[in-house]
């Protein structure tokens, strides 16, 4: 069944509009006065000076982690590469000194300008290398060079990963890999 | 007086003193106030800050200094017209839009005495009609000569709003010339500085009430501004007739528009809130003077705030409504409203 409307039926003072104007400008005019002088219900964020925080689950510009060792924990699989669904992604691999590591990434760009921030990368990740959690927000750049974002620049906003170390499958050193939260201490 | 040397100099003097004080201190001051004005009391209405960005070094005063800062950008960035535009037309057009704005403060009253205006004519609101009814000529100018269909667009709605309401205006407005018994501004003023049965001051808006709504309503569809801004109708028409103004040929088109606002201001205060006189004040001391100048000043400011605030209140008309609200609703107001004032004279002169 509708939900019944009812209209009002305009009546020759509600027809001249002057009343319903002079309400109209009673409420602009409270609503002025309480902005200006009461509580306010100004709801402007003034930008560059004020920020609201972004959610955690925010995709912003990516990082690359590091190992306890201060090196770069990607193995140079290329599953982020595979899953990028914009190409965006380039990785150079080479071996590794640690023969359990076997591999890592001499160059690592990515195109942020191509980039669509889909966080498929983060998501193909078995290393939790590369991660989106910066959040921080691409910059803009005067010229299309600066956007392509290289291992350095990805690494400057490391965090700790909590997340096992690859290259830790030890055998001394299994159980404590397998439990996870970097407990190989 | 024989017109001699001296009294030729003295006349053009004082007419230019009053000129500078009036038109370009107040009027222009005022207008030039709205432009910023406008955009903080709309942006403070709708629970937002509004421009406060406009700083000299650590002085920003909640962003006056945009009024500043607005032409400076609009005499340095591009004057751009189109390549099919008639470039004369283009160019005269926000000139012919906004000298007869400014010509109409010659006529108005802005304090006691026959020295208090700047040409002191008898034609008084008939002027006012003559040169105001010139305005739309540089509104459809500029419409027709940008050669945009938007802008054409525009032009034709506002040659058809301004005819119509420029009819409802007139008519509105003899009523108060037949209250008053002249078309001279300051006679008008002076004789409402009577009192209606010793109790409430003589202003046109006790004798005229209906008039004053009928004619705020006329004068903000004269101005084409919301709710009557289907010229402009930026949801409609991009920017309706001035799509193709940049720079400072917008800014002078802008700009008549806020002069357009304080002409309204002006005009509706002296017609309806009886001008320069204060209730119970009489005399002729210059510091009395300078009051009644004051007194005529804020009611100014009164009418052009209740332009705002309407303006900001009130959604936009379409069009079609438009025209019938203006053919067949204030017209027959203004008509019977008429007949109504022209009873009640009689009435009263029998009695």
């Amino acid at each position: 069944m509708g939900k019944l409307v009812h209209r009002v039926e305009p009546d020759l003072i509600l027809q001249s509009y002057v009343v319903e104007v002079a309400k109209g400008v009673t409420l602009v005019t409270r609503q002025f006065l309480r902005n200006l002088f009461g509580r306010k219900d100004i709801v402007t964020v003034q930008y560059p000076e004020e920020r609201k925080p972004y959610t955690p689950r925010f995709r912003g510009k990516h990082l690359l982690t590091k190992r306890d060792d201060g090196q770069v924990r990607c193995v140079a699989c290329m599953l982020c590469a595979t899953a990028c669904p914009a190409n965006c992604i380039t990785i150079v691999a080479a071996e590794h000194r640690d023969a359990d590591i076997e591999k890592y990434p001499t160059t690592f760009e990515i195109d942020l300008l191509k980039c669509i921030y889909c966080g498929f990368c983060e998501e193909a990740c078995p290393c939790d290398a590369i991660r989106m959690d910066s959040g921080v927000h691409t910059l803009p750049t005067f010229t299309r060079r600066d956007q392509k974002a290289g291992k350095v620049n990805l690494l400057e906003l490391a965090k700790r990963s909590t997340a096992a170390q690859g290259g830790d499958f030890r055998a001394d050193n299994h159980a404590g890999a397998l439990h996870g939260r970097g407990g190989h201490h | 007086m024989p017109l001699t040397g001296n009294v030729i100099l003295d006349l053009v003097l004082w007419t230019v003193i009053k000129f500078a004080a009036f038109v370009l201190v107040f009027v222009m001051g005022t207008a030039t106030v709205l432009t910023w004005l406008e955009r903080k009391y709309s942006a403070v209405i709708q629970n937002r800050i509004g421009p406060n960005r406009a700083n000299l070094g650590s002085l920003r005063l909640g962003g006056l200094l945009h009024m500043l800062a607005d032409p400076i950008k609009m005499l340095t960035k591009e004057d751009f017209s189109p390549d099919t535009a008639n470039p004369w037309m283009f160019r005269l057009a926000p000139l012919v839009a906004f000298v007869p704005a400014m010509v109409v403060f010659a006529v108005i009253p802005f304090g006691p005495g026959e020295h208090m205006m700047i040409a002191n004519t008898e034609l008084g609101i008939l002027f006012i009609f003559a040169i105001a009814s010139l305005n739309v000529y540089g509104s459809v100018m500029g419409a027709w000569a940008s050669n945009n269909k938007w802008s054409l667009m525009g032009g034709l709605r506002i040659s058809a709003q301004m005819v119509s309401y420029e009819v409802a205006i007139g008519l509105t407005l003899c009523g108060v010339f037949m209250i008053y018994g002249s078309t001279d501004l300051q006679e008008i003023v002076v004789a409402q500085g009577t009192t209606l049965g010793g109790v409430v001051p003589a202003w046109g808006i006790f004798t005229q009430p209906v008039a004053f709504v009928l004619y705020l309503t006329c004068a903000i569809a004269e101005n084409k501004r919301a709710p009557f801004d289907v010229a402009e109708a930026e949801s409609e028409l991009t920017a309706g007739y001035w799509t193709e103004y940049s720079a400072m040929g917008f800014a002078v088109l802008a700009l008549a528009e806020f002069v357009e606002i304080v002409l309204i201001g002006c005009v509706g205060a002296t017609l309806f809130l009886g001008g320069w006189q204060i209730p119970g004040v009489h005399g002729s001391t210059p510091g009395l003077m300078a009051v009644q100048v004051a007194a005529f000043l804020l009611k100014t400011l009164f009418v052009i705030w209740l332009q705002l605030t309407i303006r900001w209140t009130l959604p936009r008309f379409r069009y079609d409504q438009v025209m019938r609200l203006g053919w067949r609703i204030l017209l027959p107001a203004a008509l019977v409203n008429l007949l109504v004032t022209g009873v009640a004279l009689l009435w009263v002169d029998r009695n």
